[in-house]
């Protein structure tokens, strides 16, 4: 199993969302998060105050997957998160050691 | 070269307000056709006193209604105006200790005013203050007083003053939001009320005051409050900015407005409420009413655009907030003038208001350091003593006849009409209030301080006003 987190500007989440689901993905996490990473953030001018917000609003994608879809979504998600531009985000992967449903036990790739 | 090609423009178009203003005077209103009479018997006597005491109730009942309107809409400009606007500008966590000085002000300054405070303003005493006679509104009634308003009820001219007692205090929140205790804030306010309100509107506005427009020693042009109301909050907001020290965290940590959105709304709360403050101060519902209604919507327009201009050029972009506080400084500047300036004037008022103001607050302030919170000082304080200069410069009798000679003629009134000495006593009223606003906010934060501190303490700053002072979240968002 594969844990996928994914990093993306807030407009393109739902393109991301409807293609996912075309290809059969059918559970996800997701919160709005800050961060930044080579993108440069902007000034707000308040009565002559300067402040400089680096910190930017992004939607973070999470889902564990089994193995073998993990390169479908991957592409999916860089063809409809992709502007082309610095602050399209990232995608990280990690193994995951066990998947446990709550509601009946079940443990493995079933409980995905 | 974008900013001087604007710069000109601005140029132009204040020399062509300059050049057309003899123009723009208001025509005096030609004397009404004479009714021939009947020769007067007894019957047709008391017929005739019969109507003239119909007339007169007309009237009044006329005047009444505008007044009470006005009176209300003053206390809009508290609650929710000044609430919205102030709670808008500080952040999250202090968004209702912050709404709840205006409101605290609402209830408090009423509850002074009814014992000692519309006695200490309006009631006969000496030059600078009030005597007891209206203590607990004794004698104040349904009885006109004919030295402050003679068509309307005491109890409305004593209310309509209230609502101007609870927003004077209410401007000063502004310069020691998001940090002064709530105990503190309730002693000061009760004492500056008295100490510092009172005089000083007995010196501008009561009989026998000593900058009272007619029969003052030093008659003073202050149409609704540039003195009274915006020099003494602004100038007392300077002194307890200095005073209380710096937000922690100043300026170092980003402090910006929590909602803008909040604040727009007050402001244009306050632009609404503030025809019932100017022209309210007409006392009466007639034209000298719509001549400063006139004067303070065009006040407010000429300076929302020229505080935004001027942050146009600076920064590039002319912002929202930028754009209200110069509606909001515009205000300020036209009550001193706003019945007694014609609608031309009164956008150079705006304009130069707009202008000023912004410098201050986006210049002057960074250059001392104080920490002004929310800029009481830079809008009230700069604004105030604009327009109260600015009205000796634009007066006119043309609008309103306020001097008056021996044989009932008009007098000269400002410098338009060739009254140049008028500038000296606005001069001089503004250092009275100045001075007053000094010395008596110095004292009382002096005593509130040894008696209860005035500031909060450190951690209940760092957390907030809201959950320390009063225990409540403005926002509580559910998990």
């Amino acid at each position: 199993m594969t844990k996928l987190e994914a990093i993306i500007q807030p407009s393109r989440l739902e393109p991301v969302k409807e293609s996912l689901r075309e290809i059969g993905v059918n559970g996800m996490t997701i919160s709005e998060v800050r961060g930044h990473g080579r993108q440069k953030g902007h000034t707000e001018v308040y009565r002559g105050s300067e402040y400089t917000v680096d910190l930017l609003p992004k939607v973070k994608i999470e889902m564990v997957l089994p193995d073998r879809q993990v390169e479908s979504v991957v592409a999916t998600i860089i063809k409809n998160a992709k502007t082309g531009k610095i602050g399209d985000g990232k995608i990280f992967l990690s193994k995951i050691d066990e998947a446990i449903r709550i509601r009946n036990e079940e443990r493995g790739e079933s409980a995905l | 070269m974008r900013r001087s090609v604007v710069l000109l423009v601005l140029g132009l178009l204040v020399a062509l307000l300059w050049t057309a203003y003899p123009a723009f005077g208001q025509a005096a209103t030609p004397p009404g056709p004479q009714v021939g009479l009947p020769m007067a018997t007894p019957d047709s006597q008391a017929r005739l006193s019969q109507l003239e005491q119909q007339v007169a109730e007309a009237k009044s009942s006329g005047d009444n209604a505008w007044m009470l309107v006005s009176s209300a809409l003053v206390l809009l400009m508290t609650g929710p105006g000044l609430a919205l606007f102030y709670g808008g500008l500080v952040r999250r966590k202090n968004v209702l200790a912050t709404m709840m000085q205006s409101f605290t002000l609402m209830a408090l300054v009423t509850l002074i005013w009814a014992v000692v405070g519309y006695s200490l303003a309006f009631s006969t005493g000496n030059r600078i203050i009030g005597g007891l006679g209206y203590l607990f509104l004794r004698g104040v009634g349904a009885a006109p007083d004919a030295d402050y308003a003679a068509t309307i009820p005491q109890q409305t001219f004593m209310m309509f003053q209230l609502m101007f007692a609870i927003i004077t205090p209410a401007l000063i929140t502004g310069a020691f939001a998001e940090r002064m205790k709530f105990s503190a804030m309730v002693l000061f306010m009760t004492l500056w009320s008295i100490l510092v309100y009172a005089p000083m509107a007995h010196m501008v506005w009561g009989k026998g005051g000593l900058l009272n427009v007619s029969g003052g020693a030093v008659p003073a042009l202050d149409f609704a409050g540039g003195t009274v109301v915006h020099i003494t909050s602004g100038v007392s907001a300077l002194v307890c900015a200095l005073y209380m020290g710096k937000r922690l965290g100043y300026p170092h940590e980003p402090m910006p407005p929590h909602s803008v959105v909040l604040s727009f709304v007050g402001a244009c709360l306050l632009w609404v409420g503030w025809f019932g403050f100017n022209a309210g101060s007409a006392l009466s519902a007639g034209s000298l009413a719509t001549s400063a209604f006139v004067a303070t919507h065009f006040g407010a327009a000429a300076a929302a655009i020229g505080w935004a201009g001027a942050e146009w050029i600076r920064n590039g972009k002319p912002s929202v907030l930028g754009a209200i506080s110069g509606a909001v400084a515009g205000l300020v500047a036209i009550t001193p003038a706003s019945g007694f300036v014609a609608p031309m004037p009164a956008l150079i008022i705006g304009l130069a208001a707009g202008i000023i103001c912004f410098l201050m607050v986006a210049k002057v302030k960074g250059k001392f350091g104080y920490d002004d919170s929310l800029d009481a000082f830079g809008v009230h304080g700069a604004g105030g003593t604009v327009g109260a200069l600015l009205t000796g410069v634009f007066a006119s009798m043309v609008v309103n006849p306020v001097f008056k000679g021996a044989q009932g003629s008009s007098l000269p009134v400002g410098l338009v009409d060739g009254n140049g000495r008028q500038i000296l006593n606005q001069f001089i009223a503004v250092a009275v209030a100045w001075a007053l606003a000094i010395v008596g906010s110095l004292i009382i934060l002096k005593v509130v301080d040894a008696l209860v501190g005035l500031r909060v303490r450190g951690e209940h700053e760092v957390q907030g006003l809201d959950v320390a002072l009063h225990g409540e979240e403005g926002y509580y968002f559910e998990v």
